[in-house]
């Protein structure tokens, strides 16, 4: 198999949650809902679930609502404070994941746009431009998932207080990487999701302060105290239950070892011709960095990578497929032509120095081999 | 749900049970309804002095109803009148430990001896 | 899972099911670190592709059982995501052509509460009494419909009694009108012949976790020729041909088709078995007096039978058969104190509403769990007479119709 490099778009379920999940897949079932012994040790499971998750970001077991993943829990929070909250207007950054971005853009002009700098971050100006009286909601995510620039969460969460808006935060990617604290900090709802921690695709939560006033979007039952209907998936909450209690315990060690590799990366990186590393002065994720190699096309890099068994991509899996430069990029305003031969890397707890190494070398083929056709070609015409 | 310890000892060997021939010296007491998934009829057998002797009941309903209902007849018997109807229903839920989506069921029990006792005095008044 | 010492007798198929082996095993293959556990939607690289491929497998055994085409197929959640979404959907697509939709009150609550969301936004919706046997009568359903309606929402399979409606002259009278009609079938997939291309129905709610596959994943049918059009109500992406985004869960949607694949070769085989364990099961309590069947017999899956204990109320039932997991009522309400609102709706009294019990078999239920389970019912049915002040009048002949009870 490939080297793994995309751990942002999803990461390898840990053996260690896959074995808590197995007793949930066996013989042995029950509905939640369901009042007899079978249903009570599903509920059971799924509480103790909630008390790990609610761990692992500083919040109460009673602020985590289950969803099926990080883009249900972006499109509850602002669809379901829109439904509660007609009329008030609502500000997300330029630079967020599109399961936020678009259902926020479907509710047209209600909706500000905050602008990001050069190194991706919103900083004050770009949020006052953005917020006014009217605005009730700030979102903005904890840290990117294709440049992995993290935030100043203390900033925004004070501008949001002082303009009595309440705040949200897509945590999606920080989760798990970096310590998180709901209760303490004054966030009001925020975005999680399992697969981006090792544990199982397809659940995620929606962490809410009983403040934040929202309406549930999916019907059909009270699961959830009553803000998302339908069968709770057990096997998999118990999965991120595990995932997340594992990464609240390995969360410095993970850390420590993927800031070697991205600083060896980094470093590598900056050897070769032609590449920069976007928001190179920002303070990153321990596990993300995103760069774009000049008069090179996204595209054929990622092809001629994957042909030498990197598996890397461009930025986003969601708009994996699309041509247009990524939003983010153009929020920084990284030229177009640049912006266009972007290769994101994610680390994940299973890389190793070996594997930075694989994609120096495979890079640096790439890179040569190209000059050396211009250079011929150049000779040639 | 899981239901306490006690509930299930009076669900499983209820106490009490049965029914007496209608009688001067018998008070009857039927409340709650089939629409609301609970009916309780109590019985009680007062003696020439205003104790009551004996007490049986029959219980349509879930088993803390059943168990609040088994445990009234326990606690009533040589009780008289006026203290059988000062037991309260917060008494009942209190000992059976019944969550509050089960308190109506002592609420029932209290109606239940409340009413067998107005019904033993007014066929002896 | 400390009480699994304890091995009670599982009739609770038409909550949940346990997870076929076959279909953990497929599953397994797209979990952990040494498995083909990429995002389908990476472009990029071959876990993306091979997670991709596994998906699209799927959508094919998914497809082949229900007669449709893979590319109809449209991944959820769950049964209730794919209820919102196509009642939802469908109705915010529509709102200019009319704003009428017709359902019936023994539909789950999934589409109820969905249809009762669009009456807040201003949608008029038409709730259908079923006859008495849960079935609805067409001409009832005819009536209903009007100029302005948009939607017709009927289930295929009642959760709780197990009937089956007649979604082929539903269909039919919808197509006629150009109606929109929208089937939930989270419950008959595996039990009921489907074949898609020749029923005209426009969109079908699935289930996995009804069907031996796991939790967290369901989806949508909706009919290309001619072209249903909804509203998607999660956005993000633009996955699932932008009706529904978010990741897709490679090892859940793998299971889900494992277990379709599993349910096409096993049906007909499993119907049998699973019809006589139920006649076993009702011939072995029809004798006792006071026991009625709940919704048609014969229009019924084979693992359903929905039985009222007159006289005896439902719960301290459930309790008494403590060895038994089976439920009074949906287990999304049985939580609840209210009688089943199904079995309301099939003009049942209190007294039956309240005394009903679903057993539902499946896959693992063997024939010594049906005689386990006759004689713990008879012998628990038996005890709460004895107790029940109601089947007493019933003994003495009083008429519990006459009687002015206090309500309270």
């Amino acid at each position: 198999m490939a080297v793994y490099l995309d751990n942002n778009a999803t990461t390898a379920l840990d053996e260690r949650v896959l074995q808590a999940m197995l007793p949930y897949m066996g013989q042995v079932t029950g509905n939640p809902s369901s009042v007899h012994r079978f249903g009570r040790l599903q509920k059971d499971a799924i509480e103790q679930a909630r008390e790990s998750v609610a761990r692992l970001v500083g919040a109460r077991a009673e602020q985590v609502v289950f969803t099926s993943g990080g883009t249900e829990s972006n499109n509850l929070l602002i669809n379901g404070f829109y439904q509660h909250n007609r009329g008030s207007r609502i500000a997300v950054s330029a630079i967020e994941h599109m399961s936020l971005l678009e259902p926020a853009q479907n509710l047209g002009d209600m909706v500000d746009i905050i602008e990001a700098d050069e190194n991706g971050h919103i900083n004050n100006s770009a949020l006052e431009q953005a917020v006014d009286e009217r605005t009730s909601l700030v979102s903005v995510m904890t840290a990117n998932n294709e440049t992995g620039v993290i935030q100043d969460l203390s900033l925004l969460i004070d501008f949001a207080a002082e303009n009595n808006c309440f705040f949200h935060t897509d945590a999606t990617q920080a989760a798990g990487k970096i310590a998180l604290d709901f209760a303490g900090s004054g966030i009001h709802a925020m975005t999680v999701s399992a697969h981006k921690l090792y544990g199982p695709v397809g659940v995620g939560a929606l962490i809410i302060d009983k403040r934040l006033p929202i309406k549930k979007l999916q019907f059909g039952g009270s699961q959830e105290k009553n803000l998302r209907a339908g069968t709770e998936n057990v096997p998999a909450i118990v999965g991120f239950g595990k995932a997340a209690e594992l990464a609240m315990a390995e969360m410095q060690m993970n850390a420590r070892k993927m800031y070697q590799l991205r600083d060896a990366l980094e470093k590598g990186l900056k050897e070769l011709n032609e590449v920069s590393v976007f928001a190179d002065r920002a303070e990153r994720l321990p596990n993300t960095l995103q760069f774009g190699v000049n008069g090179f096309d996204g595209e054929t890099l990622l092809m001629q990578l994957d042909r030498k068994a990197i598996a890397v991509s461009s930025g986003s899996a969601c708009t994996s497929g699309k041509t247009e430069p990524s939003h983010v990029l153009k929020a920084m305003k990284v030229p177009d032509a640049l912006a266009n031969s972007a290769i994101r890397v994610s680390f994940g707890k299973h890389n190793t120095m070996s594997d930075v190494e694989a994609l120096l070398a495979a890079l640096h083929d790439i890179i040569e081999i190209n000059q050396q056709s211009a250079v011929m070609m150049a000779a040639t015409v | 749900m899981a239901y306490g310890e006690k509930v299930l000892d009076h669900y499983e060997n209820p106490r009490n049970v049965g029914s007496f021939d209608n009688a001067e010296n018998i008070g009857t007491g039927m409340v709650g309804a089939p629409a609301c998934g609970d009916v309780m009829k109590l019985q009680i057998k007062v003696g020439d002095d205003g104790v009551i002797e004996d007490a049986v009941f029959k219980t349509y309903g879930c088993g803390s109803a059943i168990a609040s209902s088994s445990l009234l007849t326990e606690w009533v018997k040589g009780k008289t009148l006026e203290e059988a109807q000062a037991i309260k229903n917060t008494e009942i839920a209190e000992e059976l430990a019944l969550p509050p989506v089960k308190i109506h069921c002592s609420v029932l029990a209290e109606d239940a001896i409340n009413a067998a006792v107005t019904d033993y005095r007014n066929k002896n008044n | 899972m400390t009480e699994q010492t304890i091995k009670p007798i599982y009739l609770d198929y038409s909550s949940t099911n346990p997870i076929d082996e076959r279909v953990v095993s497929e599953m397994l293959k797209y979990m952990g670190p040494d498995s083909s556990f990429g995002n389908p939607a990476s472009r990029s690289h071959s876990y993306g592709w091979t997670a991709e491929a596994a998906v699209e497998t799927a959508r094919k055994h998914v497809a082949d059982l229900v007669g449709a085409n893979p590319k109809e197929i449209i991944f959820t959640s769950g049964a209730t995501e794919s209820d919102n979404l196509a009642i939802k959907g469908v109705a915010h697509f529509n709102k200019k052509r009319g704003k009428h939709i017709v359902t019936c009150k023994t539909e789950h609550k999934a589409v109820l509460d969905s249809c009762r969301q669009l009456e807040r936004e201003g949608y008029e919706v038409t709730y259908l009494d079923p006859m008495e046997n849960g079935l609805l009568d067409l001409k009832v359903f005819e009536d209903a419909l009007r100029d302005d309606t948009i939607l017709a929402s009927i289930m295929h399979v009642n959760n709780e009694i197990g009937v089956i409606q007649d979604i082929e002259a539903i269909g039919k009278i919808c197509r006629e009108r150009k109606i929109i009609f929208h089937v939930d079938a989270a419950q008959s997939p595996g039990k009921v012949e489907i074949n898609l291309e020749e029923l005209p129905v426009d969109l079908m709610s699935f289930s996995a976790h009804k069907i031996y596959g796991p939790k967290g994943i369901g989806a949508l049918y909706v009919q290309r020729k001619p072209r249903v059009r909804l509203e998607a109500q999660m956005h993000g992406g633009g996955h699932e041909r932008g009706m529904r985004s978010g990741t897709l869960a490679t090892h859940q949607i793998v299971g889900m088709g494992e277990a379709f694949r599993i349910a096409k070769q096993e049906m007909a085989s499993e119907n049998e078995r699973l019809l006589k364990l139920r006649n076993k099961l009702y011939d072995g309590v029809k004798d006792m007096e006071e026991v009625y069947i709940n919704g048609d017999i014969d229009q019924r899956i084979a693992g359903n039978i929905n039985i009222s204990f007159n006289y005896v109320e439902g719960e301290s039932l459930l309790m008494a058969l403590n060895d038994l997991a089976i439920s009074s009522g949906s287990a999304c309400t049985s939580a609840s104190l209210e009688p089943s609102y199904v079995l309301r709706a099939l003009g049942r009294n209190d007294e039956l509403a309240h005394s009903s019990i679903r057993f539902t078999m499946g896959r693992y239920t063997t024939e010594e769990e049906i005689d386990r389970t006759i004689e713990h019912v008879r012998k628990a049915v038996e005890k709460l007479r004895e107790l029940s002040p109601l089947w007493d009048m019933y003994k003495d002949g009083i008429d519990l119709d006459s009687i002015e009870w206090a309500a309270h």
